[in-house]
């Protein structure tokens, strides 16, 4: 395994990704690429997980590190879980997002990791919020991140509307996932998008030779 | 949590006594270097096929540029229906398995119920995780329990991937082509163990590191069929004389027997109360 380890600055397993979140008219989608690479030239999985559920109407996109990140969504879901039983109800989407934070930010030395938080609950409706890498925690309406992201930056900012329709965002969303991962060397392979709404939660897997095509010929 | 007697927590942060003692050691070797860890420079397999996880391994163990052990067992035992196979350095991989079996078994005992290999997967990861890679175990555990048939992988550094199919070790990409090639969902009994067979002789063939025999470890809702060797290396040593010499070959010329004496110091006796 150590001729795979190049002067990579993340150790091991690295989700070098691209992720997205972004609010719909009613709802938020959520979604990212599937490549888990080591050292930036293997590709040690083609089908990684990488929006993760916390809670019923609640999903985080890792970046970063794999292993730190899988290892922070653990405690994170169980701090979650913990909370809403106290409370006696679901969690906000906040909560889950500053749980995130809290624990980046007290170990920002040790880990290597960022997260997007999407989610739905009842008092603030559809939110996103991104964790950055030493635990800044801000809300947006739209969001990229991972490695892949820097390429679609002119393309989210362009195209991007609030209020679209689930379909219109659907779109979007698949179609930035597409670009980066046409740009990005460690970005790829099958496109995960989740939809939350009120109602509930719809997963949309779009195969890589399903993706839009963008002069791929 | 239930259950919390499994795993006591160790106290956090590292245990730096062993640094004094290799400090001493390199010392003892007059400049040189205190000996490397014995690392298995390994291809180990796993695919899950319809009833079930077949589980590969090459059975060479490496130490620098000399085969420390021909016939090394990479497969290890979890627990009745879980195995794992480990790559990486020999010592953590068998004390990892170990300790993983040792605290399943407790938890059997414990809660009733036969572990999962979700609970293994986790308890791996909470370690290696702990460890932040200075344990080097790269480990493809795969087993049968009630929700089914599952193949998990655990990095050194604690990530965990579950995958149908998966290769490991220093002859992986090798036996990685021959699994990616002869893959598909729902195989049968006997061509999955023959892809597995294959991909392991794949790495054999084209890793330094990797040689010798190939086990196969196949488990079913049945049970398990561990095979040790399933294929053996043509490149079988024939040895020409016996090496085993009977008692007397050395003849004895003085002996001489000191008895030690011992004084008794102390005696106490304590009744045991059984009433």
């Amino acid at each position: 395994m150590e001729k795979h380890c190049t002067d990579s600055r993340v150790k091991g397993v690295s989700t070098g990704t691209t992720i997205l979140a972004a609010i719909f008219d009613g709802g938020v989608v959520i979604g990212s690429d599937s490549r888990a690479s080591i050292g930036g030239e293997y590709v040690s999985s083609k089908t990684i997980n990488k929006v993760i559920q916390v809670h019923d109407r609640i999903f985080c996109c890792i970046a970063g590190s794999l292993a730190d990140a899988q290892a922070v969504i653990k405690t994170a879901k169980f701090h979650l879980s913990f909370h809403s039983v106290q409370m006696e109800s679901p969690p906000q989407v906040i909560a889950a997002a500053s749980v995130l934070k809290d624990l980046c930010y007290k170990n920002k030395d040790e880990l290597q990791a960022g997260f997007l938080t999407a989610g739905w609950d009842k008092k603030n409706g559809p939110q996103v919020y991104v964790v950055s890498l030493g635990g800044m925690l801000i809300s947006q309406q739209v969001t990229i991140g991972g490695s892949g992201s820097t390429f679609i930056y002119g393309y989210v900012d362009a195209k991007y509307k609030p209020n679209m329709s689930k379909e219109e965002c659907l779109q979007f969303a698949t179609n930035a996932l597409a670009l980066a991962m046409g740009r990005d060397n460690v970005s790829g392979g099958v496109a995960h998008l989740v939809v939350i709404t009120e109602k509930g939660v719809e997963h949309v897997v779009v195969p890589g030779d399903k993706l839009p095509r963008f002069h791929d010929e | 949590m239930a259950l919390a007697n499994i795993f006591e927590t160790p106290a956090p942060g590292f245990n730096f006594d062993n640094t004094a003692r290799n400090a001493a050691l390199e010392g003892l070797f007059d400049g040189g270097k205190t000996p490397k860890p014995l690392k298995t420079g390994t291809t180990i397999a796993g695919v899950v096929f319809k009833d079930g996880v077949v589980l590969g391994a090459d059975t060479r163990a490496t130490s620098g540029e000399v085969v420390a052990d021909k016939m090394c067992a990479k497969i290890h035992y979890i627990s009745p229906n879980i195995y794992c196979c480990g790559a990486g350095t020999a010592a953590d991989t068998e004390k990892t398995t170990d300790l993983l079996s040792s605290n399943l078994t407790i938890y059997a005992l414990n809660s009733g119920r036969n572990p999962r290999v979700v609970m293994a997967i986790n308890i791996l990861q909470d370690m290696l995780y702990r460890y932040h890679g200075q344990i080097g175990a790269n480990l493809i555990l795969g087993g049968v329990d009630c929700t089914g048939n599952h193949l998990y992988t655990v990095g050194p550094y604690g990530s965990v991937n579950k995958v149908p199919y998966l290769s490991m070790g220093s002859g992986d990409l090798a036996a990685l082509g021959i699994l990616e090639n002869g893959f598909k969902p729902n195989l049968e009994l006997e061509p999955a163990k023959d892809l597995v067979r294959a991909a392991i002789q794949a790495g054999i063939m084209n890793d330094l590191g990797s040689g010798n025999n190939i086990d196969i470890c196949v488990i079913t809702k049945q049970g398990v069929d561990y095979i040790r060797p399933y294929q053996e290396s043509q490149y079988k040593d024939n040895r020409k004389i016996k090496y085993k010499y009977r008692p007397g070959t050395t003849p004895v010329l003085t002996e001489k027997v000191i008895p030690l004496k011992l004084e008794v110091v102390q005696e106490t006796v304590q009744k045991m109360e059984t009433a």
